[in-house]
């Protein structure tokens, strides 16, 4: 046993690993920037020592354990982990009513790990929930990343053989791929924010696809390390509208949006990996080319130390988040119709035009932080008070 | 910010949580300065001060403590208020009743604490100068000071307590539940209606933070808004709130404001060891980088309404943080369902998970048959718990070494609630109103 030091862009913190297999085994599948690294939650014997035997399952009592689960310590083999794994992902579709039978379920493939384990879980448990599976992946035109992600998701589609539908930002949003957006952000002194127009216009790419495949429900990948992010991020920021709206178990789709939901929620990270790692599945595990600006990252670095401190404290953000109880005055108005293109808006133009026209204009900012000025007129269009907070920006600064 | 919120009427006894560090130094400080001024922004209620001497759970020598303890006296008396240096072990000596939230007095309307104003200015009037300064003579000479020094038995019984705490952010919890509950008591037994702590912005902002990583997401404005009425008769109220560490420490320096430094829980703690310290390493050099961190967050704070979300009723209180509980049933796709109900599922094969989650009887609140929760105590008070104090407890081995207060008052609830459980079907309509009044 060994512990291993990522070389990613970001410096993360040493953690020993708890799985009882041969390190070769495991490095093979985990030299990559985002494994992450596991800790013992409980005292263990030492696992230096060759003479003890490694504990038996706690499930099925007749394999050996293969690993220790990071929630609760404990022992388990790798079919009883994976088998465990999708009755609660099971469970938290059933008991949270999240996909209908007869339902037809876009699934949001990015080619990475999240998006991999929730399509073979869904595909395990597709016969049982009475569901029928799409992969929908978004080219967002981003350069020597996007191209590998998509080889992958489509090389899983193939063996899967589940239909897949790919949707570029090239195609739907008049040629403004990632590159293009960040060429024109750039240089202006601030921070690009490109994750503000990725994410967004990725929502929207995701639903035009859904809708191409004629689907009924949209899901995605995200697990619960993802839900704690958010949540820190989110008050960091000081983003009141989003902490409103966020906590749920996705969205049940007002207006014309199909209703969304994300079924690996209450899934650690460490535990979808390892779901992956047992399962043998192939996913593409590098950054994004522009991750490393991202304010999200900080709230990742913060997460990674609060683990560390109190094993429980990523569902811990979780349960917190469920429960926050914000004014009225701070939640979202409650959505209309994008003048522009009917989809879901909680203003006159939707997040996605706003940016587009932004973009359009020769004035990449327009549509980023508080006011929104000039998006109305005609005139010469006045700057944003920069004395006020911006809501959407990812890097706060002044 | 006391007269815009317009929550402190004049004449009324405030006690004032000193810990001698700078914050709340600033805080009497400036009291002092509002009671001297004659104008009309003159503060006019009775204050009164109090110290909590917790050198038995950080490890202090009863060298160190005396010695500390000579020098709060010193600036006590100094202070001219009615002082109560209080220590920690008297939690050992508390009641349950400190625990009951007994009911809320009805909020003063607008017309209210103007007539209140107007009144005591007449009587300010007809009493003259010289009724005011009898007043506080009157109070300088009374030492105030409980019976003697704590004994040896319940020193070693408190450090037994925070030995036995596995994790440093549990006894950090652990320190402030215990503190809170001694400082209230010592209000309601003088007779102070409302609590004033010194919490700054900065530290709000922590505080904010850490709750949330410790699950307390439900009652945040409770823990970090201006007033906190959770505890009924007893309204905390922290007045520094809208001032930054920066801003007070050049207030203290320029005013010449005297505070004492005591070693706390986490003095010399690595930044790793507890999530109050990570929480406030994070954010300290996140301030450095961003300057508007603090304040974002302390806006934000503001957003908070007291509302359960949209959907809970109101119903029994946590133990120990006097909160309304946020839990859901054992088996619910939400965080909490996910931490309990793994454990049937892990015993049983795939298809017969659902089926076993039933009988599972550890798993939570939530229907469990009653013969199970009386032979474990432990569970008996978990159950009462809300989820931040439960995650809390699990770094606590053992619950008997808590105080007897805690212990008496958990077993007496259950014993109500299983009793309730048995005549529920003879009670006519709703007879919370009435169980209520009985309480205190």
């Amino acid at each position: 046993m060994g512990t291993w030091e990522l070389s990613a862009g970001r410096p993360q913190s040493l953690l020993e690993v708890v799985v009882l297999l041969p390190a070769s085994a495991l490095s093979r599948s985990l030299d990559l920037p985002a494994w992450v690294l596991f800790r013992r939650s409980r005292p263990l014997p030492p696992l230096q020592d060759p003479t003890m035997p490694a504990p038996q399952c706690a499930s099925c009592h007749k394999a050996r354990a293969a690993l220790r689960r990071p929630r609760s310590g404990q022992a388990l083999c790798g079919a009883c982990f994976c088998a465990a794994f999708e009755a609660e992902v099971l469970h938290t579709v059933v008991a949270g009513r999240l996909l209908p039978p007869g339902a037809v379920v876009a699934v949001g493939a990015s080619g990475g790990k999240d998006s991999t384990v929730l399509a073979h879980v869904l595909r395990e448990l597709a016969p049982r929930l009475g569901i029928s599976l799409h992969l929908v992946a978004v080219d967002e035109g981003i350069g020597g990343y996007r191209d590998a992600a998509l080889a992958a998701v489509r090389r899983q589609a193939a063996r899967w053989e589940l239909p897949l539908t790919v949707v570029a930002y090239a195609d739907l949003f008049g040629g403004w791929t990632m590159d293009a957006v960040a060429r024109s952000t750039a240089g202006s002194g601030r921070s690009r924010a490109c994750c503000t127009f990725c994410g967004v216009l990725r929502r929207r790419a995701l639903e035009e696809g859904a809708r191409l495949v004629g689907a009924t429900h949209v899901v995605t990948g995200h697990n619960a390390d993802d839900m704690a992010e958010t949540v820190l991020m989110n008050f960091l920021r000081g983003d009141a509208g989003r902490l409103a709206r966020g906590g749920g178990l996705g969205s049940p789709g007002e207006g014309g949006a199909l209703p969304r939901c994300r079924p690996l929620q209450l899934a650690s990270q460490k535990e979808v990996v390892l779901y992956a790692h047992f399962r043998r599945l192939d996913y593409f595990s590098e950054e994004c080319v522009y991750a490393p600006e991202a304010f999200r990252g900080h709230a990742r670095d913060l997460l990674k130390m609060l683990e560390a401190a109190r094993p429980s404290a990523v569902l811990d953000l979780v349960h917190s988040a469920e429960r926050l109880a914000l004014a009225p005055t701070a939640r979202p108005p409650p959505p209309g119709a994008c003048s522009r293109c009917g989809a879901l808006a909680s203003r006159a133009l939707c997040q996605a035009c706003a940016l587009l026209d932004g973009l359009n204009r020769g004035r990449p900012r327009l549509a980023i932080g508080k006011g929104r000025r000039g998006l109305d007129e005609e005139g010469p269009p006045r700057e944003p008070q920069p004395s006020r907070p911006p809501t959407s920006e990812p890097v706060p600064d002044f | 910010m006391l007269g815009k919120s317009r929550l402190i009427f004049p004449g009324e006894k405030v006690l004032l949580a000193w810990s001698g560090g700078p914050s709340s130094s600033s805080m009497v400080w400036q009291v002092l300065e509002g009671l001297s001024r004659d104008s009309a922004k003159r503060l006019r209620f009775v204050p009164g001060v109090v110290y909590i001497d917790e050198g038995a759970a950080c490890g202090q020598s009863p060298e160190d403590r005396a010695r500390t303890l000579a020098e709060v006296k010193l600036a006590l008396q100094t202070t001219g208020f009615p002082w109560h240096a209080v220590a920690l072990e008297e939690v050992f000596s508390l009641p349950p009743s400190a625990l009951r939230c007994s009911a809320q007095e009805a909020a003063g309307t607008e017309g209210a604490y103007k007539a209140a104003v107007d009144s005591f200015l007449q009587q300010q009037h007809a009493l003259g100068t010289n009724g005011v300064e009898r007043q506080s003579q009157h109070c300088a000479q009374d030492p105030q000071s409980p019976a003697g020094p704590p004994t040896t038995a319940q020193t070693q019984a408190l450090s037994r307590l925070f030995d036995s705490v596995k994790t440093l952010t549990a006894k950090e919890e652990l320190l402030q539940t215990l503190r809170t509950h001694l400082i209230l008591h010592v209000a309601r037994n003088h007779g102070y209606s409302k609590v004033m702590t010194g919490d700054s912005c900065t530290r709000l902002a922590i505080k904010l933070m850490t709750s949330l990583a410790l699950g307390r997401g439900a009652f945040l404005a409770w823990d970090t808004g201006f007033s906190d009425e959770r505890h009924g008769d007893v309204v905390v109220v922290r007045p520094m709130r809208e001032h930054t560490l920066k801003e007070v420490a050049f207030y203290n320096r320029l005013f010449a404001v005297p505070s004492i430094c005591t070693p706390a829980l986490d003095t010399k703690a690595p930044e790793k060891a507890s999530i109050h310290r990570l929480m406030e390493a994070f954010i300290l050099r996140l301030q450095a980088q961003f300057p508007s961190t603090v304040s974002t967050v302390y806006r934000t704070s503001e957003k908070l309404v007291k509302a359960p979300r949209a959907g809970c009723a109101a119903g029994p209180r946590c133990l120990l943080c006097m909160c309304t509980l946020d839990v859901d049933t054992a088996d619910s796709a939400t965080a909490f369902g996910a931490q309990t109900s793994h454990l049937p599922q892990m015993q049983t094969p795939v298809t017969q998970a659902r089926a076993a989650a039933g009988p599972c009887c550890c798993a939570g609140m939530g229907g469990a048959p009653g013969c199970c929760k009386r032979e474990d105590p432990r569970a008996q008070v978990m159950e009462q718990l809300c989820y931040g104090c439960r995650v809390n407890m699990k770094d606590l081995p053992s619950l008997e070494l808590l105080p007897p207060y805690i212990l008496s008052e958990a077993q007496l609830r259950s014993q109500r609630a299983t009793a309730e459980q048995e005549i529920r079907e003879y009670l006519l309509g709703d007879s919370e109103d009435e169980a209520g009044t009985g309480e205190s």
